[in-house]
């Protein structure tokens, strides 16, 4: 019997349709992923399953919940469905729980809200799911406090609190999406062996397809609010027939060719790099302790190449980023760009050797100045910088070269996609066309057609600028194909580095080895859909 | 919402524009006493009335609307020109001595009440519209200091400020040219709150006779020499009051409004 | 939380430290010589001369600091010069009506505020919210000594249901004293509950929109039942901020506040040590309201580590 039949379900917020005709099915046991880029309305799905949606949504259509409309049911009624019949876990594991509350409290408080039990038997059962989720009590007592846990170890609370009544279903929106691959990789197992032990259905909400393609019995993929494509997941890999599908998952694995490297002269060279941080006194009149974030670095980046570092969050590679650009200082070892050392006090003469492209692609911009102004930001490093009509010209051009138009420039930054502002922030990186241009996760946060488009961008650029850069990223399928060498980053130290193919066909510590193993890989697509994509 | 931006603006606006006619016409001079029209009602000669003295009270409100708005412009200026520059230097040297010094420096002054810093300032320099201005703008100094550091941190660590700073620009180019722009919405809203908390602070020193001195008008000083006769002629309460509370709610529903149109996210500071 | 004690602790006395230093520079060495300001233009000189040695101003500035400040240690706050009396004497009987008028008003206002902030929140946007909005709009623009006078006007004079001013003392007993506390306290809670009402709301409606409140809905908590397990103590860190805030206008404002009903405390002593220049009254009221704020401040501050476990555990 079908445990979760959702049938023709429309939403809308305001006058705003969010969801149209949206059907979908999960059966007990069974594990479903609900896929697709940002406002495809997957998100969205789940809440309307808890109908937990924003205020001023109005939904239409059947939600069945072993023969229970959901959608007909009184918001009391509803309160004892939450948490008993349905469990949800979220994406960010570090907000997700209440700071002023003990992991144990906030536990039981799923047991004793629908009054289970008695308390002293909601007791034990807290341990028990505490330690089925991988929180042993010896090491995570019931009195331990969010804030004293890590964001894997958060994660699990939020799964021992969304299972704690042993749901029918599970909910799981993003649930791996703000973790490390290595925890993600556990936290996945948990959630399959916990599908399985319970035979509970899993209905799991993610933009990753990698995650998809290794975790589900069946995908459902939407766009824009509709279901595009749905179907088992093996059957579904072989026999993709939407366009969209098919996109998605060619977007997903994209290769980029990179032009040759030429000759080997160091462009930039890290000898011994130390960074450490002043951490809180240990005692009111002691001394500040250290941290050391960056430790005993050395890499050499040669002219034209492109190198990439990966590590998970918290290795270091933010800090090296910041020494790097010249913003921060080291205590120990040294940077040199062109042969001149980086401090924080580097000369603009050395300075506009280099260039940075962030993450972020809402926070990167001044939302105050047009496009034309922050993307000729960089001119401040020249002594003779181009005025009047060359530096017209010389915007108008490096807009062009990123594929925006010209006269994008007299646009502000918030009429822009998440992509296009990546392309702005690109342009600005190239106008003084530096030697070194570092791309701190500079695709991390784009949807995958996005992303590829930005690759593609990447690699033309490289043949038309002899580019070189630095490629910092957690993403290893990127990594691997915009980089030509690559260095492998733990807890401050560089413990790898190689030819990237050589890295990745062969990691020689186990560091490497464990991360390459936990990333989840895309399976081989069918020649007869690669193709149809090139159609 | 702006229905709080039309309604304050309204309101304030009448408020600075009786302010300003008070310079070309009141109905009467506000100084001149007529014992015989003594503490009449508001009527059709004296449309709120007249004091014990048989002043115009109408006219008293316009000039006493002066009084009350440059001290507390004034006030306020101290606090900005002295309390933004202070904030962004702090934010731009994060967790150095400086900033250390600056902090420390405002919470020692949050010590002091506005009242308390007048009472000290009184005592030593006397009583006056000039050291209201000093104790109420004294007050704002840390205020604006707070709030400007805490946007402006939270700015530093934006990557559009990284982005310059790889571009080669100095803490101060980078203050100045992306961080106070990106704070002025939220400094205007601020402005506006604390200067309808100065219109209260100005009438309460007045009040209390450490505000301005006879003979400038003063909305504070009406009052209090309204208490002895309230039982009998309430009104001399009721129009200086009611002129404060338009005043005050009119600013306050301005920074409101102001703080919805320009960014409903902002943090402001309202105590 | 030992640690964070000891920390606020060492930061506390290091304001007051600071402050005093302040006021001393401020009253005893601004004006020049406290003596001649004093006793005014036509002092004759040896008048000036006997209030010069009486004040010790015959000793450096240094000493006399550190004599003013080890005198306040041992309870010693010199002696008026307009009373011929102990400064720690007069400041004790006033305290005696400043001090539970400024806890009677606290307490007022945060009886008031909690309950209408809470209210408020939990219907946000609907006509109660409206309201209460509106109220506090309008409590924060009212003068609190204009509200206490139309308060005077209606239950004293009109009603009669109180007096309009005086305080009958302690003596009188607790009753009586709080009937004469009790329209003051109310003049200067009641804005001070509309500042507070706004704040619990929107800290309320901050909390609202966590992630945490959303999870504690998907256990199966209604609406109430989360904003009471879950909403109400974290949005208590921002209220406690504005509290102990308060409490330093509560005690500058019953300075005022107790002009307009005659009561006889701190607020008259200064007053009238101002127009006396009695310099050693006003330095020694002053410096105790500061101490007043700063300790409150350092309460917050523990209250905040009692509320928040993640300031327990740090240094």
């Amino acid at each position: 019997m079908t445990l979760l039949d959702i049938t023709n379900l429309s939403l809308k917020i305001g006058g705003l349709s969010v969801l149209r005709d949206v059907s979908l099915t999960v059966d007990p046991g069974e594990v479903v992923a609900v896929t697709g880029e940002s406002g495809s309305g997957k998100s969205m799905t789940a809440l309307a399953v808890m109908q937990l949606l924003p205020e001023r949504a109005r939904t239409k259509g059947y939600v069945t919940l072993e023969g229970t409309q959901l959608l007909e049911q009184s918001e009391a009624q509803m309160c004892a469905i939450r948490g008993r019949s349905v469990g949800m876990v979220f994406q960010e594991p570090m907000t997700a729980l209440n700071p002023l509350k003990t992991i144990g409290e906030q536990v039981m408080e799923t047991i004793l809200i629908h009054q289970a039990m008695p308390r002293a038997e909601a007791e034990v059962r807290t341990c028990e799911v505490l330690e089925r989720v991988g929180l042993p009590q010896d090491r995570f007592p019931l009195s331990r406090y969010p804030h004293e846990l890590s964001g894997g170890q958060r994660q699990r609370v939020v799964i021992a609190m969304a299972i704690a009544l042993r749901p029918r279903l599970l909910i799981a929106d993003e649930p791996t999406t703000a973790l490390d691959v290595t925890t993600q990789a556990q936290i996945l197992e948990l959630l399959k062996d916990l599908v399985q032990e319970y035979g509970m259905g899993l209905l799991i909400i993610t933009h990753d397809l990698a995650v998809v393609a290794d975790l589900a019995d069946r995908i459902v993929v939407m766009r824009h609010g509709e279901v595009v494509e749905t179907g088992q997941t093996q059957w579904l890999l072989r026999n993709m027939r939407h366009p969209y599908t098919r996109m998605l998952f060619a977007a997903s694995n994209h290769q980029v060719t990179l032009p040759d490297t030429p000759a080997q002269h160091p462009l930039l060279e890290v000898r011994g790099a130390v960074r450490d941080y002043k951490t809180p006194r240990e005692s009111l009149f002691g001394k500040p302790g250290r941290y050391r974030a960056v430790n005993n670095v050395s890499f050499t980046l040669h002219r034209g190449e492109r190198l990439g570092l990966v590590g998970e969050s918290g290795c270091g590679k933010s800090t090296l980023t910041r020494a790097i650009l010249g913003l921060e200082p080291l205590q120990e070892g040294e940077i040199r760009l062109a042969g001149t050392a980086v401090t924080p006090d580097l000369k603009s003469a050395i300075r506009q050797k280099m260039q940075v492209v962030f993450q972020d692609p809402y926070g990167s911009f001044n939302p105050r100045h047009r496009v034309a102004r922050l993307v000729s930001e960089p001119f401040h490093l020249l002594d003779d910088a181009p005025t009047g009509s060359a530096r017209a010209d010389l915007i108008a051009e490096t807009l062009t070269a990123v594929g925006l138009e010209p006269e994008d420039g007299q646009k502000y930054i918030h009429q822009f996609s998440g992509g296009q502002r990546q392309r702005i922030a690109i342009a600005r990186a190239l106008i003084t066309r530096p030697e070194l241009i570092i791309f701190d996760e500079a695709v991390s946060a784009l949807d995958v057609s996005v992303r590829a488009r930005i690759l593609d961008l990447m690699a033309e650029l490289c043949s038309a600028y002899d580019l070189s850069y630095l490629f910092i990223s957690h993403d290893l399928s990127v990594v691997r194909t915009i980089t030509d060498r690559c260095l492998v980053m733990q807890r401050g130290e560089i413990v790898e580095q190689g030819a990237t193919e050589e890295i990745f066909a062969n990691p020689r510590h186990p560091y490497t080895q464990q991360l390459i193993a936990a990333a989840p890989v895309l399976p081989e697509i069918p020649e007869q859909n690669a193709h149809s994509q090139q159609a | 919402m702006t229905r709080n931006l039309i309604l304050g603006g309204a309101l304030s606006a009448l408020v600075v524009l009786a302010a300003l006619i008070s310079f070309l016409w009141t109905p009467y001079d506000h100084a001149v006493m007529n014992i015989p029209a003594k503490l009449q009602t508001p009527n059709a000669q004296h449309w709120l009335g007249t004091d014990h003295f048989g002043r115009d009270l109408m006219s008293m409100i316009m000039v006493g609307a002066r009084t009350s708005i440059a001290v507390a412009l004034v006030a306020v200026g101290i606090g900005m020109g002295v309390g933004v520059p202070l904030g962004l230097t702090a934010a731009a040297r994060k967790g150095s001595w400086l900033d250390e010094v600056i902090m420390r420096g405002n919470d020692l002054v949050f010590a002091f009440p506005s009242l308390v810093i007048a009472i000290l300032i009184t005592a030593v320099l006397g009583a006056g519209a000039i050291n209201a201005i000093i104790a109420i703008g004294i007050f704002n100094i840390p205020v604006f200091a707070r709030i400007t550091r805490s946007a402006a941190l939270s700015l530093w660590e934006r990557e559009f400020i990284l982005a310059a700073r790889v571009s080669g620009k100095g803490a101060a180019r980078i203050s100045a040219e992306h961080i106070l722009p990106n704070v002025t919405n939220l400094l205007i809203v601020q402005g506006t709150i604390q200067f309808s908390l100065g219109i209260l602070a100005e009438a309460g020193l007045s009040y209390v006779g450490l505000g301005a001195q006879p003979p400038t008008p003063s909305w504070g000083r009406m009052l209090a020499d309204a208490q002895t006769m309230v039982s009998f002629a309430p009104h001399l309460a009721l129009v200086p009051g009611c002129a404060i509370i338009v005043t005050v709610l009119g600013l306050n529903l301005l920074g409101d409004g102001l703080r919805d149109h320009l960014d409903p996210k902002l943090r402001v500071a309202r105590t | 939380m030992l640690r964070y004690a000891l920390k606020r602790l060492l930061s506390l006395l290091l304001s007051l430290a600071v402050a005093s230093l302040v006021i001393f520079l401020v009253v005893e060495v601004a004006p020049g010589d406290p003596a001649s300001f004093m006793l005014g233009v036509n002092a004759q000189a040896d008048t000036v001369a006997a209030l010069r040695a009486e004040l010790g101003l015959d000793q450096g500035q240094v000493a006399r600091y550190l004599s003013w400040v080890t005198g306040m240690l041992g309870g010693d706050f010199g002696t008026s010069y307009t009373y011929r009396t102990p400064v720690a004497e007069m400041i004790a009987d006033r305290l005696w009506v400043s001090l539970p008028l400024a806890v009677y008003a606290l307490a007022l206002s945060t009886l008031i505020a909690f309950p209408a902030g809470i209210y408020a929140a939990a219907r946000r946007g609907r006509g109660g919210d409206m309201a209460v909005m509106g109220a506090t709009q309008l409590g924060v623009a009212v003068p609190n000594f204009w509200f206490a006078m139309m308060l005077v006007l209606i239950f004293a004079i009109n009603l009669r249901w109180f007096g309009a001013g005086g305080f009958p003392g302690w003596e009188a007993g607790i009753g009586a004293g709080l009937h004469a506390l009790t329209l003051p306290a109310i003049a200067l809670a009641l804005p001070q509950a509309a500042i507070l009402t706004r704040v619990m709301r929107s800290a309320l409606l901050d909390i609202l929109g966590e992630d945490f409140m959303r999870s504690a809905r998907a256990k199966g908590l209604s609406r109430r039942q989360a904003l009471w397990r879950h909403g109400l103590r974290n949005a208590l860190i921002p209220v406690l901020t504005i509290i102990g805030l308060q409490f330093s206008f509560l005690l500058a404002g019953a300075i005022i506040i107790e002009q307009v009903f005659y009561l006889p405390g701190l607020g008259r002593l200064v007053f009238q040590a101002i127009s006396a220049r009695d310099l050693i009254v006003v330095e020694s009221v002053v410096m105790l309201l500061v101490f007043a704020v700063i300790t409150v401040n350092f309460l917050v501050d523990l209250a905040y580590a009692l509320v928040d476990p993640r300031l327990r555990s740090r240094t």
